[in-house]
């Protein structure tokens, strides 16, 4: 193929689920530019969202290509109710990775803004709304993978092609509503 | 073969989420210092999660294909390959594509929820300045990384993926800081 061939095809391979994930983006925008008030009240959160977001498509995206391809390899049944312990320990990997590297994250965010001298609410609370986001953004997207990557195989689809764009588009959107969520919760026990 | 128990996944996860959400964290710093701007300006803190998210996805699509082209043995690293030459071409086209579009909604999230402080155009060209840059930088990055993993023997697909997503998501928070301190 010549140059221009791949470039076309890539181009049109691509296109579609970038710009779903790039609708998914701007919505997981609304929610941050929805929390001006909370950013200024909690000193160091917007430290966190990178990582929060980050680790959000690193675990789940890792969890959906892990079963994607016990599907394929027959591994796995695609059941509308899983009940293969595969299944029940690629989940709770993730769910205890994803939480576990959110609290890591609030702490080194802490560490770093300690070490600068930069303002920053108290450990505890960041580490708290970063426990908090984790779980239910775990929640969320392991519920969405595993629906979204069975679905998918009962009817025919790739599920290796469904989960990259379903976790980057839910992944940020889900992301930033948990983030959200725990903050306000956070905010509401007292914390900040 | 694929490790199937909580301990066996976490134990080869665990460490590569460790050293990426540290990277993470450090592009979260950037964006703690213009803080200020972005508090300012909601359709800046509107463009924040869309201009990762497109710039890590940029990386790893162009990424997998590049992997896949490894893997079928059709990929050689010369400027003058086809596979290279028009992956990178498309990912510059993709970008000139998305983030025209990705700008005109950030200001309008932004004027239909509270006011958009700046004006349209100034929104986009930001948003289509950073894309673009960002483009190459992931052209760049993601045949670096493929090189390395060719050169070390590792498979592409299991190092290059979550690194060149991970460094395209830092550095779309890089780029859009020095955009934003240039032309805003």
């Amino acid at each position: 193929m010549s140059v221009r061939d791949v470039a076309a095809q890539a181009y049109r391979e691509a296109l579609p689920a970038l710009a779903v994930s790039a609708v998914g983006g701007l919505f997981a925008g609304l929610v941050l530019g929805g929390m001006r008030g909370e950013l200024r009240e909690v000193s160091g959160l917007l430290v966190l969202v990178p990582a929060l977001l980050a680790t959000r498509g690193n675990v789940y995206g890792a969890m959906g290509a892990k079963l994607s391809t016990a599907l394929h390899q027959g591994l796995v049944e695609p059941k509308a109710i899983p009940d293969d312990r595969r299944v029940y320990a690629a989940v709770s990997a993730a769910m205890l990775n994803g939480v576990a590297i959110s609290v890591f994250a609030a702490g080194v965010a802490y560490a770093v803004l300690v070490a600068l001298g930069r303002p920053r609410a108290s450990l505890v609370a960041l580490a708290a709304i970063a426990l908090v986001a984790g779980v239910l953004s775990g929640i969320a997207l392991t519920v969405t993978v595993v629906a979204v990557a069975f679905a998918g195989y009962r009817r025919g689809l790739n599920p290796d092609t469904l989960v990259g764009p379903v976790v980057t588009t839910t992944g940020d959107v889900f992301g930033m509503a948990a983030l959200l969520a725990a903050v306000r919760l956070i905010l509401a026990l007292g914390g900040g | 073969m694929a490790n199937w128990t909580v301990r066996g996944i976490t134990r080869a996860m665990l460490p590569l989420l460790v050293v990426l959400a540290i990277v993470e964290i450090g592009s979260g710093l950037v964006l703690d210092t213009f803080e200020a701007e972005l508090l300012r300006y909601p359709s800046l803190l509107i463009l924040v999660p869309v201009m990762i998210g497109t710039a890590g996805n940029l990386g790893s699509i162009l990424a997998a294909r590049l992997s896949t082209a490894f893997h079928l043995g059709t990929l050689s690293f010369d400027p003058a390959d086809d596979d290279l030459a028009g992956n990178a071409v498309a990912t510059v086209a993709l970008a000139a594509t998305v983030f025209p579009m990705v700008g005109v909604g950030a200001w309008g999230l932004a004027a239909l929820t509270g006011g958009a402080a700046l004006f349209v155009g100034t929104v986009v060209a930001v948003s289509v300045i950073s894309g673009l840059a960002l483009a190459v930088l992931a052209v760049v990055v993601t045949v670096a990384a493929t090189y390395a993993a060719y050169r070390f023997e590792l498979d592409p697909d299991d190092v290059v993926i979550p690194v060149v997503t991970n460094v395209c998501d830092v550095l779309g928070v890089v780029v859009l800081f020095v955009v934003v301190r240039l032309i805003v």
